[in-house]
This record gives structure tokens, C-alpha cells and sequence, in this order.
């Protein structure tokens, strides 16, 4: 199994165990992850306003490179995926999008949207499947109550990124489970964490980790794993709580599980 | 409104995409908003505001700056009016103008933390700077 | 040569506002075979009947064309006006000049010109016509009516009152459908049981009505007052003729894992069981998923404890054929799936519940004995958050576009009583609109809020948390412009309602048609609303559209009145505008066959003379009682046999042909 990958900016610098235990655990899942060439930073924000293109142009390109290598295009971080998944939803049905992207990049090719656009942890539950992850568990962290933040990029909007259920979901709590330990289900696993107003305003970020993380404690959970730089970033560096729970990225308790760590 | 303030409706509705005469005052998307208490105008006020051509006003409002793009109501609108969409817009009409960013390049590494990903900070040129 | 007078309708302004009707008389006053043109306001109308009336005497007509609005609308009513002057109905012909014209064109003179050729393809074909005459079928006297909830059950006894026979099909184990599950009924707040359940004594006791219950309509054939129905009678697993309903089998069952349907899972059942007391019939049915002998062999308690060997491991589905005049569906609704609303919690909080579940957990025969008890740790809740439209007047995709219509007053009636039985309970209500169109229904909800201080706030609620036990809401409140949160004990969602699923298969049974949100349609939303387009189908209840009880039941007696009407003739008059074959054309490949949705057409062999040749060929017969006139084999016949009686291959060319004039 081989995807093409992207790992963007974050990956390279800040959120380097995100990306370094994620290739690990791929490897002996059998999953090779090949990353692209020449990637661009995706812009990190999907451009709502419709008449933005240029910053959908960096997106297109990773998508035409693993359609060239005839590959489904894997991704790690919620905000790549978010971009990525999106300006390929426009690309597929925006014509006017469409038209003027492919008349800005001049592909060889037109580029209509032919990518499939996959989470690592969609990857995990839908190729790898969280039952042979199971079987694969060398080290299963029994007794470790964790709970799953989601929260925004990876399931909204629901009808363009088909993750999971937007209001209730399973798949980081499945992922939990495979790897040995007891998820805990938040109500504010699915709300916003304060994103990139923490660069103007570090208030309504604290605000939001500090909520969010009191409900996971509060609930029992000892660790509070997430797939997103920035939401690790809030919760860990703007949250003012006493007895802050681990935070770390889903791909280190998967590294540790698989006892590659 | 000024025939300037109807241009920027008009601008508003098309880049945004959004047909406000879809809502139903339901107030789902002020009920679900994050960023509720750090708005003076909360996102159900942006539906009917720029119903009625009231953008400067709202382009003035700190709102545009603290909506946190988490796409809640986005998600949760009833009628697909999606308000998130017409913050975006506002924020896009104020940003577009000559010397308008409300982020300056110089500015930021004051704000910088270590811990900060770049991801933040990618985020927020995109959002508050053009 | 024809003699033909041309009739303009103006329609008031509806047609003479965008077309010139004097005009488009004037046009084609000289079509051949024209004799009289002319025009009036109302064409409709008894004055404007008697014109045509008088022309016909007067001019010796042989057909008439009146061009007023839809034939749907008033072909009916100028077929009876020729008739009455001595003319054949049949040489009637409607051109559609309001829906096709003035309605659609804001030009006048656009619309006059589509006016004049509309009434030039109407005068050609109508040289083409032949006088038809109507045949007659018999009425075979008995109705069914498919679901058994008030709606069914109002409309059985309404027919059966009428002295003819009625069979109630019901797919669940008992009668009585949702309202049995209903504590009070707004806006009297009478025992919904106290005056459902006699009625449900009424029907079974009823000489004239005769029950299938746990059973389901399989399939249907024929055609009005002739309809041939296939009915499953599920095993129940019990004789129903043996057993006496004395309830042991039910009371010594081990298995209690089954969640109970009646009070809406919120407990469990055993595998064998009667929905509730009242049940009618009192005959327990085994539920094959959940009983231990017919899973595993082992057990078979109830058939040692039952008194009156009435417990049959071995019984087999059963099919009933038997023959209808007249159809009613009642088949109700249920509420939406409300996984795509999960910002409320419903599945992630025992305590976010549905106004069905509270329906229960008020109900003296509930789980709860009616006492309000939240079902995670049944304590009394003291603080209780409503939510009004979950579901409803949504076009996002998640939910219905459309108003549920019934959840504003059962909301009010559910506040009033809370507050009204337990009254240090705060009960909040968010609310978008509060809709009280009904007799008495707006002083209901105005007594919740003045007299029983319900607090009704204006704004939805985005969010529903669990929170050290209690639920956070997070919601707007409009009229403030704050967002505010409530810690509440319960959470009540005023869940959409939508038909119920079983609906779809039988509308493609019926050959009935449905909407977009599977509601079946009725012939007129204002004209006809309890009948079906197709012919001796009719609607009762909910499956048509959202309904509260009163309306229900009063469209359940308007559906029965119809029902009536159709019984109590003893021959319908036949379409005569039916497809036939010309023996001599016909391969008797077929495809017609293949393609009727009637099953109006079969083969036989016979001896035809072509040309003076004689042999048995395989042709195609219609059966001109089952044929609805649909054309569907006409455009599908290869060879050209197959032809349309009133629209034939030649009078629709003839049309085309004045049109492209």
C-alpha cells in the first residue's frame, strides 16, 4: 500500500513527532508513505471567499502531483487536510474554480478533482482497519484514559469532508481502543480550541483550552490526543489549568502502542 | 444606503456566496458560536445586517477579527445561510483595501511564542492580511 | 365536415389580463369547420354553460373546443355541459390557455399567439374525433384500510357505520398506532387511552370490521371498485383462536433483553409479549430475535406455562387474497433519525430524549408509572429545556424542509403539565416560531406561558453538553441578543416526524404517487385532498401530510364519506379512453405487455383473416376495465397496433401538425 504524502509546514518544524511517529507506525502497518516533491505550504486557512484562487493554487498542485503518480494523496495535519480536501471538492464541482485554476497553472493536463484526498487515521480505519491495527499492537496502553479532541477541521463541513459524523464521532475513540486503552468522550471534543486568533489575542484561546481540557479531567482522561499543530498548541501552551492532562498527537500513542517509541 | 454601501453588499453576497433571504431567524448560528461574547455583532446580526446593506458597520466591528473560522455554524445552519461565509466576505472587503491589513508584517514577531506552530502562524496573515 | 364552436373563457383577469381573448375567438373563427367563436367571462359558469348549451342547438355542433384552464380542472364539467345539449362528451376538447398561457407569459401578445395555435391543434384534433362510449364495472363492496392507528381506525368505523365491510390491515402486533402511546391530547388535555381505546374496542367489536393485525399488504392488482390484494399474516407464534390473553407466557418469559417499542425502548420486553394492556387483539406475539427456544432450541417456557396450548413454535406466515372496491392509507409517520443532530446529544445523553419518549415517561402506563423520572439515574429532573423544530424546516439536508406542524402545541401541553405537576420544575422553550393555527390553540399556549410561566425563549439552541451530571445548553436568545446557557436536567427534543418507511413500497403497489419527503399525494391540495390521483385510493391521516389527532380524525371521516360514495354504486362508468389493438398490425411481441403498469394486457391466440388469409396469430387484448389510458404501450408498440382510444396516433399528429404551422 503506498500513498502519496503531504506533510506540510507545521510537520517539518514545530510538529515534528507528529510526522516522525506517523512514518514510523506506517512502515510497520506495511503502508509506505512517499512524499511528493516540491510541495508548497497549503495556506494553512481554506479561502471561503469564492473569488480567491491563488491561494488554492499551492493545494492543486500536491493534488496533480499524486495524480500523476496515480496515487491517493495522504495527509496528517487537520488544517493540510482541511485545505486539500476542500479546494479538491471545488475543483471537482466549482467550474468557475475549476476553469480558472487550470487556466492559472497550465498543467499538462487539466487537474478536475481525480485525487482522493485521505486522513492517516482514515487510511488507519479504512485500508490498514482498526482490527488488524489491534493485532498489530505490541505494547497495548491498558489502563490509559484518553480522550479524543477532533476539533474543527477534520469534520466541518461534514458534506465536504465525509470524515465522520460532524456532532458525534467514532473514529479517533476506534483508533483508542485499538491501541489498548479506554476512550473518554468529551461534549467540547468537537469545539473550537481558539485556532489562529491565539497570534492577536491569547484570551479566547486560553479560554477555549481551558474549557476544554477542565471537561476532559473532569471526565477522567489522563491524555488528550489530537491529529491538529495548532489545537495541540493551544491546549498545551494557552491553557492555564493546574492538573493539565499529557497532550500529545494521536501518532505517538500509535508509535508507542506498535512499540516503536 | 449610500449607493457605496450597496456596491459593498452587493460585493459581500457574491464572494461570499450566501443567500441571506434563506434565514429563518432562527438564531441557531449566534446559539453555537465560540466566539459569541467576543463579537459586538454576533453571526446572526451579519444575515440580517447585510440584508439590509449595513456593511460598513461591520466593517468596522471588531467580529470580523475574533470569528475563529471554526465552521460551526456552517455545520449547524438549518437553511444552509452559513454566516461564517459572510464574516469571511466582510473581513475579505476590509483586508482588499490599500493599507487595510489588520496584521502588519512587522508586527508579528512581538507576538510570536517558541511553541508557536506555523500553522498559527500562516493562519493568521491569511485571515487578517492580504 | 365537423361542425365545430369554439368557446374563449377570460377566467375573470386570470386569462383575459395576458390574453386578448376576443382576439383569439376572431382567430380561428374561420378554421375550417368553425361555425361559431366567441367569447365569455366565465365559461364555466351556469350563464357561461348555457351559451354553450344554446350554441349547440342553435349551430347543429357536432364538438366543441373551450379554451379555459386545465382539463384536469373543468374537462369534467363541459363533457357534462355537451352531454346535456345531446353531444357526445367525447367531442370535447380543452385547450389550455391559463396554466399554458396567460399564467406563464407576462407578454400579451406572446400569449395570444400561443393562445390561437393552442385552440388551431385543438380544432384539428377534434375533426378526428369519434363519439366513445363509456363501459361499466361492478363494485366489489368491501374497503381496506392499510395501517391501524386513529386514522385507520376512524375511517374503518366511519365505512363499517355505512353497512359495508372493512378489513384494517396492521403491521405491528395491535391496533391503536401512535396515538395509544400519547399521555394527554391538546388542547383539552383529555387521557389520550381514555378516548382511543374504546374506539379500538368499537373496531374490533365491529360486525362489519374484521382485523389483520401483524400483517402486511403484499401486493395489488385490478383497478377501482375492483382490487385484488395479497395480505401476509405474520406468525405470531401463538393461536390467536386458542389463546385467552391471560398474560402468563408473558409474565414467566425469561428474556427481558428486548427493548420496548411501545414505551420506546426506554425499558425491555420479554421475547413474547402484548404491547400494552389495551391491546387489541390481547394476543402476545413471539419475537423470533430475542426468543431463546427459537434461537437456540432451549427454553420454551410459555408453551409449558400456557394454559390453553396456544403457543406454536411452528407456525408459518399466512397469505390472504381478498377483493376490495376501495383502498385507504393510513399509514402514519414516525420520527427522524436524529444522528445528523447530534450537537443536541441525543445519542451520547440518556437524559437528551424525544417528545415521544416523554409522551411515556408522563403516561400512568409508561415505564414510570408517570412519574417524571430522567432515565439516566431516575431522579426527578428540576430544570427542563425544550427544543422546538429539531429536524423540521431544515434545507440544509440533514433534516425536512417542511413544518412538522403538531411539535408546537405538544410542547405547550408537555410545559403545562410539567409545570402544572410539579411545579418548582423551571421548564425553558426554546423556540424559531411558535405556530398555533386551531381551534382553542393559541389561548393553550398562551395559558402555558401566562398561567403556568413556562419561559419561552425566542432562539435554538447550538449546543447540548454533559456536564458533572447535568446538560449545559448553550443557546440564543434572540430578543436579548446574548448567547445563554442552561443547566438543565433534561433535554426535550421536538423531533420532526416523517412517514412511515413502509409508505414508499406501497405507493409503488397502489400505483399512487408520493412527494419529495414521501408524503402521499393527493389528487387536489385543495379540491380533493382525501382522494389519491389514482382512482379508489384514498389518504387518511399523516401519510398525506403532517397532522394533529382532531385533524386526523377529520380527514380520516372525509376519506371514509368517499369510501362511501364509491361503495355504494353498483356500477363505476369506465374510462372509454383506452388502449386497443388492431389484430391484423400486432406481432404479439410484447412489449406492451412488458411495459403497462396495469397488467392490462394479455395474449391469446386467434384466428384473424389477413387479407384472406385465416390463421391463429398471437395477439395482443386489452382489458378495457384495467386500462387507466396511460399511452404507455401506444409509444412502445413496434409496429404500430397499439392505439389510443380519444388520443389517437392520428389526432396527436394532427395537433402537432397545426401547431407547427
Amino acid at each position: 500500500m503506498t500513498y502519496s504524502y503531504y506533510p506540510g509546514c507545521t510537520l517539518k518544524t514545530k510538529a515534528k513527532e507528529l510526522d516522525r511517529y506517523a512514518r514510523v507506525s506506517a512502515e510497520a502497518l506495511g503502508v509506505t508513505l512517499a512524499e511528493i516533491e516540491d510541495w508548497q505550504c497549503c495556506g494553512a486557512v481554506y479561502p471561503l471567499a469564492l473569488d480567491e484562487i491563488a491561494t488554492k493554487l499551492s493545494a492543486v498542485r500536491a493534488l496533480d502531483s499524486a495524480k500523476k503518480e496515480g496515487r491517493e494523496l495522504l495527509t496528517l495535519c487537520s488544517a493540510c487536510h482541511h485545505v486539500i480536501k476542500r479546494v479538491n471538492n471545488d475543483m471537482l464541482t466549482n467550474d468557475d474554480i475549476r476553469m480558472k485554476v487550470n487556466n492559472y497553472l497550465k498543467l499538462d493536463t487539466d487537474y478536475v478533482g481525480e485525487t482522493n484526498v485521505v486522513h492517516y487515521l482514515e487510511m488507519l480505519r479504512d485500508a490498514v482497519g482498526f482490527d488488524n491495527l489491534k493485532a498489530a499492537v505490541k505494547n497495548p496502553l491498558k489502563g490509559r484514559k484518553i480522550a479524543a479532541y477532533y476539533g474543527c477541521l477534520l469534520l466541518r463541513p461534514a458534506k465536504v469532508m465525509q470524515f465522520d459524523n460532524p456532532e458525534n464521532p467514532t473514529i479517533l475513540e476506534d483508533f483508542i481502543k485499538a491501541i489498548g486503552a479506554t476512550p473518554v468522550i468529551t461534549g467540547y471534543r468537537n469545539e473550537c480550541c481558539g485556532g489562529y486568533v491565539a497570534l492577536e489575542d491569547k484570551a479566547i484561546p486560553q479560554k477555549r483550552a481551558n474549557m476544554i481540557l477542565e471537561e476532559a479531567v473532569s471526565k477522567g482522561a489522563d491524555t488528550v490526543i489530537t491529529a491538529c499543530p495548532l489545537c495541540l498548541y493551544n491546549l498545551e501552551t494557552n491553557s492555564t489549568i493546574d492538573n493539565k492532562p499529557t497532550i500529545c498527537y494521536f501518532t505517538e500513542l500509535l508509535a508507542e502502542a506498535l512499540g516503536l517509541k | 444606503m449610500t449607493v457605496n454601501e450597496k456596491e459593498l453588499a452587493e460585493r459581500v453576497i457574491r464572494i461570499s456566496g450566501v443567500n441571506t433571504k434563506k434565514c429563518m431567524k432562527c438564531g441557531k448560528c449566534s446559539g453555537t458560536c465560540p466566539s459569541f461574547e467576543e463579537m459586538e455583532y454576533h453571526p446572526h446580526q451579519f444575515v440580517s445586517m447585510v440584508e439590509k446593506g449595513q456593511i460598513k458597520k461591520l466593517m468596522e466591528s471588531k467580529s470580523i477579527w475574533t470569528c475563529l473560522s471554526c465552521f460551526a455554524c456552517i455545520e449547524r445552519c438549518p437553511r444552509s445561510v452559513e454566516p461564517a461565509k459572510l464574516i469571511e466576505a466582510v473581513r475579505v472587503c476590509v483586508i482588499r483595501q490599500q493599507g487595510e491589513n489588520h496584521l502588519k508584517a512587522n508586527a508579528v514577531p512581538e507576538k510570536l511564542d517558541e511553541n508557536m506552530p506555523q500553522q498559527a502562524i500562516v493562519s493568521a496573515f491569511r485571515k487578517y492580511s492580504k | 365536415m365537423q361542425k365545430i364552436g369554439v368557446f374563449v373563457c377570460w377566467c375573470g383577469s386570470n386569462i383575459a389580463g395576458t390574453v386578448d381573448v376576443e382576439r383569439v375567438a376572431q382567430a380561428v373563427a374561420n378554421e375550417p369547420g368553425v361555425v361559431i367563436s366567441t367569447d365569455y367571462q366565465y365559461m364555466c359558469s351556469e350563464a357561461g354553460q348555457l351559451k354553450i348549451r344554446q350554441a349547440i342547438k342553435e349551430y347543429g355542433l357536432t364538438g366543441i373546443v373551450v379554451c379555459s384552464c386545465s382539463p384536469r380542472m373543468h374537462e369534467a364539467t363541459f363533457r357534462k355541459t355537451a352531454q346535456a345539449a345531446g353531444l357526445n362528451p367525447y367531442m370535447v376538447e380543452i385547450a389550455n390557455i391559463r396554466e399554458q398561457c396567460s399564467w406563464i407569459h407576462k407578454d400579451k401578445d406572446e400569449g395570444t399567439e400561443k393562445a390561437i395555435i393552442l385552440a388551431k391543434a385543438a380544432i384539428a384534433k377534434l375533426h378526428l374525433n369519434t363519439p366513445l362510449k363509456a363501459g361499466e364495472s361492478a363494485v366489489t363492496k368491501r374497503a381496506l384500510v392499510i395501517g391501524g392507528g386513529i386514522a385507520g381506525i376512524q375511517t374503518a368505523l366511519d365505512i363499517a357505520d355505512a353497512g359495508y365491510e372493512v378489513d384494517i390491515v396492521e403491521k405491528s402486533p395491535t391496533i391503536g398506532g401512535k396515538m395509544a402511546q400519547l399521555d394527554k391530547t391538546f388542547p383539552t388535555l383529555d387521557c389520550a387511552a381514555c378516548i382511543l381505546t374504546p374506539k379500538m374496542v368499537d373496531a374490533s367489536a365491529h360486525e362489519k370490521i374484521n382485523l389483520f393485525t401483524y400483517s402486511e399488504v403484499e401486493g395489488v392488482s385490478g383497478f377501482v371498485g375492483n382490487f385484488k390484494v395479497k395480505i401476509r399474516k405474520k406468525a405470531r407464534h401463538v393461536k390467536a383462536d386458542l389463546c385467552t390473553g391471560c398474560g402468563v407466557c408473558t409474565e414467566k418469559c425469561p428474556s427481558r433483553k428486548a427493548p420496548n417499542e411501545f414505551n420506546q425502548g426506554l425499558n425491555k420486553r420479554g421475547a413474547i409479549y402484548i404491547p400494552f394492556a389495551q391491546a387489541i387483539p390481547n394476543v402476545p406475539v413471539i419475537d423470533t430475535e430475542y426468543c431463546v427456544k427459537m434461537k437456540t432450541g432451549k427454553c420454551g417456557l410459555c408453551a409449558t406455562v400456557c394454559p390453553s396450548k396456544a403457543i406454536d413454535f411452528e407456525q408459518q406466515d399466512e397469505i390472504v387474497e381478498r377483493e376490495y372496491g376501495a383502498i385507504v392509507a393510513a399509514t402514519g409517520y414516525k420520527l427522524i433519525n436524529l444522528d445528523n443532530f447530534e450537537e443536541f446529544g441525543y445519542a451520547q445523553n440518556k437524559d437528551v430524549i424525544t417528545s415521544l419518549e416523554l409522551e411515556r415517561l408522563m403516561n400512568a402506563a409508561g415505564p414510570t408509572k408517570g412519574t417524571l423520572l430522567r432515565p439516566s439515574d431516575n431522579e426527578h429532573p428540576h430544570e427542563i429545556v425544550f427544543i422546538q423544530c429539531v429536524g423540521s424546516r431544515d434545507v440544509s439536508g440533514c433534516g425536512k424542509p417542511y413544518c412538522s406542524k403538531i411539535c408546537c402545541m405538544y410542547t405547550a401541553k408537555h410545559a403545562m403539565m410539567i409545570r402544572d405537576k410539579y411545579p418548582d420544575t423551571k421548564v425553558h422553550v426554546f423556540y424559531i416560531d411558535v405556530r398555533t393555527p386551531g381551534k382553542n390553540f393559541d389561548e393553550f399556549y398562551r395559558r402555558a406561558v401566562e398561567e403556568y410561566g413556562v419561559d419561552y425563549i425566542k432562539g435554538m439552541v447550538g449546543k447540548v453538553v454533559e456536564k458533572d451530571g447535568k446538560l449545559l445548553v448553550q443557546g440564543s436568545d434572540l430578543i436579548a441578543n446574548e448567547q445563554i446557557k442552561i443547566e438543565a436536567d433534561l433535554v426535550v427534543l421536538a423531533t420532526a416526524i416523517e412517514p412511515d418507511p413502509s409508505v414508499k413500497n406501497l405507493a409503488t403497489m397502489l400505483t399512487a404517487s408520493i412527494d419529495t419527503n414521501n408524503f402521499l399525494t393527493e389528487a387536489h391540495a385543495k379540491l380533493r385532498p382525501v382522494e389519491s390521483p389514482t382512482a379508489g385510493v384514498f389518504l387518511s391521516g399523516v401519510c398525506q401530510g403532517p397532522k394533529d389527532v382532531p385533524e386526523t380524525v377529520a380527514q380520516a371521516s372525509a376519506a371514509a364519506a368517499k369510501v362511501i360514495g364509491l361503495l355504494a354504486k353498483d356500477k363505476l362508468t369506465c374510462n372509454p379512453c383506452v388502449a386497443n389493438s388492431n389484430e391484423l398490425l400486432c406481432n404479439g411481441c410484447s412489449q406492451c405487455a412488458n411495459v403497462c403498469p396495469y397488467g392490462a394486457i394479455e395474449y391469446i391466440n386467434k384466428e384473424v383473416n389477413d387479407h384472406g388469409k385465416r390463421e391463429v396469430r398471437r395477439i395482443a387484448l386489452v382489458n378495457e376495465a384495467v386500462c387507466q389510458g396511460c399511452g404507455a404501450c401506444t409509444v412502445t408498440c413496434p409496429s404500430g397496433a397499439m392505439d389510443l382510444k380519444g388520443f389517437t396516433t392520428r389526432q396527436i399528429m394532427a395537433e402537432v401538425d397545426a401547431i407547427c404551422k
